[in-house]
């Protein structure tokens, strides 16, 4: 094996010019598959931070409580079910619920709350919104509330709202000036403007009102418990395991964020295949390119394979001198793509910190380690027709030529 | 002649290329013995079958029938891998266009052989390959590579990789055919002091007279036939 990588490296060597521009061909398929894997990686981090970064990992929700049936169509009964809607439903026992929670693994941050909807009203304004009541000190445990407050502040006392900018835009109104609310179940209550916030989304900025926790149970008729509790997990993707474990410790119903996302996901999805498609066609030309070179020097180096072959080096000691060719080309282009991709990629900041229009890419997510591993097996699996071929070389047809 | 002092016999080797009414038949029933330490010319006209017989002999072709013994062992029913390691073990061969490997040096391309079945190129590979080189007289040449050499330099060369593994047979094919008459002769004087001074075995295929004369013993081959061994 020594000598044979020997020869391999003298072999290439020996044309520096061919070697090196094959090299560097390869290099640029591992870059395209770092850049491309590090930009979609970014992109989805990018994404799901600009959709799901301001909810919910896992909402837990009381279940909705369904009539029993006492008789069923087999008996001759005509049988009609009807949701109830006497009153929203409740986790009565929350404290409980939330102490159960805290000790699963993966979560980062629980908040329990109570929501229902309602209508803001300044002078002949009317408009509707999703109250959110917290307890203050939670107020920013699932969306960083108080890190997007562009006016007034973040604390939360009784009798206070935090309202979106567009709705602020809409009504006029300023930290400090008051409001009236008017719940879904008629109770209505004059706050007072805490703070303004924006989340960059319209639809949050217009319709989202934060409460005290015990303004909304007054407002929304909740005298015991929660409506549901809201968790932030360590890994976000892990959302859909967790909330099946969850809703079995718990009893309650657990609603994981990709439930409600499902075009995200498959637009990352998508996302995710048309990354994997363009990096198979990077490793497919490597391996092209790798065996139309290889397969060009068998046939120029034919004469000397023949008298290695006559000198007694078997079929195994010619393909072991063309894969070995194969991985050396496939290293070289390897570390050469893949440091290349480092040096042009570091200077990117993170997705979470970069700015709208800048593009999101993740180095961590480069895959340099299989870039390098892919095109070493790639150049390999390239090397072996040539490295055949090679092995086939008839002595006395080169040597008598 | 005793069986000890035989180095290979052949017995009726027929060599057909082709087949049905298109077959050609190359070599009709070759009966041979060389004796160890000869040096032997094997003449005859273009196409008369010398290489199709040296390549046969050097086990880098197999005959379509006969057999073939060297050193007590069946060159014929042996397998691929068996034939390549005694190929390198007890065959050297010199060709007329020398092919040596263009990118090695004169050094590395006499190591050749002994790496091949070594693995790696020792010491004390090298260090041989170092002494056949001084010996064919190249000893400023050692680390020139092929391509810097002049033709007669080669061949020296390919002379002294065809040693390398001290093979009991060196089989020659035109070793001086693209050399001036000068290189020639001293590309023979070499040939003949080895065999002289080390005993090994050259069988030498030529159309040279005057390298046939020096020859201890000649074999002519006309038709695929041997008249006058």
């Amino acid at each position: 094996m020594l000598y044979q990588l020997k020869i391999a490296f003298r072999y290439l060597s020996a044309g520096l010019v061919q070697t090196g521009l094959l090299v560097l061909g390869v290099a640029v398929g591992v870059f395209v598959f770092v850049f491309m894997s590090a930009l979609i990686g970014g992109l989805a981090v990018y994404l799901v931070n600009q959709t799901v970064g301001n909810i919910a990992h896992v909402t837990i929700t009381a279940p909705e409580r369904t009539p029993a049936v006492l008789y069923g169509p087999d008996e001759g009964a005509l049988v009609a079910i009807e949701k109830s809607n006497a009153r929203s439903a409740q986790i009565r026992s929350s404290a409980e619920t939330i102490r159960t929670l805290r000790q699963m693994q993966g979560v980062s941050a629980i908040s329990e709350e109570i929501t229902g909807n309602g209508f803001v009203t300044r002078g002949d304004i009317v408009k509707p919104v999703g109250i959110i009541g917290v307890l203050p000190d939670k107020l920013s445990a699932i969306a960083d509330v108080k890190s997007r407050l562009i006016a007034g502040s973040g604390d939360l006392p009784i009798g206070s709202i935090l309202i979106g900018k567009t709705l602020a835009e809409d009504l006029g109104v300023g930290p400090g000036q008051s409001l009236r609310l008017t719940s879904d179940k008629g109770v209505d209550s004059a706050l007072t403007i805490a703070g303004i916030f924006t989340f960059g989304i319209d639809r949050l900025d217009a319709r989202t009102a934060y409460v005290n926790l015990k303004t909304a149970r007054g407002l929304l008729g909740v005298k015991y418990g929660v409506t549901q509790i809201e968790l932030r997990l360590d890994d976000l993707w892990a959302a859909p395991d967790f909330a099946k474990r969850a809703a079995a410790v718990t009893g309650l119903d657990a609603t994981p964020w990709t439930a409600n996302n499902t075009q995200l996901l498959s637009g990352l999805q998508a996302q995710a295949r048309s990354g994997t498609i363009i990096k198979g066609f990077a490793l497919i030309t490597i391996v092209i390119g790798v065996a139309s070179a290889l397969l060009l020097s068998t046939y120029r180096r034919r004469s000397e394979i023949g008298i290695m072959r006559a000198m007694g080096a078997g079929k195994g000691f010619v393909i072991g001198v063309f894969v070995l060719q194969g991985a050396l080309i496939g290293l070289g282009g390897g570390l050469v793509g893949a440091g290349l991709a480092y040096l042009a990629l570091s200077p990117f900041p993170p997705p979470s910190e970069i700015s709208t229009g800048s593009l999101p890419i993740d180095i961590g997510q480069g895959g340099f380690g299989l870039a390098i591993a892919l095109t070493l097996a790639g150049a390999i699996l390239a090397s072996i027709l040539p490295a055949r071929t090679a092995a086939r070389v008839d002595p006395v047809t080169v040597i008598s030529q | 002649m005793t069986a000890d002092d035989t180095l290979l016999s052949t017995k009726a080797i027929t060599k057909s290329y082709g087949s049905g009414d298109a077959a050609q038949q190359v070599l009709k029933g070759i009966d041979l013995t060389i004796e160890k330490g000869s040096l032997v010319a094997l003449q005859g006209r273009s196409g008369s079958g010398k290489s199709t017989l040296l390549s046969i002999l050097g086990t880098l072709l197999k005959p379509s029938g006969g057999s073939y013994e060297m050193l007590g062992t069946d060159l014929v029913d042996i397998p691929e891998h068996a034939l390549a390691d005694f190929r390198n073990s007890h065959l050297g061969f010199v060709f007329q266009f020398h092919h040596l490997l263009p990118d090695f040096t004169a050094l590395e391309n006499v190591v050749f052989p002994a790496a091949v079945s070594a693995g790696r190129e020792t010491l004390k590979a090298r260090r041989r390959a170092r002494e056949l080189l001084e010996q064919v007289g190249l000893a400023d040449r050692v680390d020139y590579r092929a391509t810097e050499l002049s033709g007669g330099q080669k061949q020296r060369v390919a002379i002294a990789r065809a040693l390398m593994n001290a093979p009991e047979l060196v089989l020659a094919d035109e070793p001086t055919g693209n050399l001036d008459r000068e290189s020639a002769d001293q590309v023979m004087d070499l040939i003949d002091t080895i065999n002289g001074d080390i005993g090994t075995t050259f069988l030498i295929s030529t159309h040279d007279e005057k390298i046939a004369a020096r020859c201890h013993d000649e074999i002519h081959l006309d038709e695929g036939q041997i008249f006058d061994a």
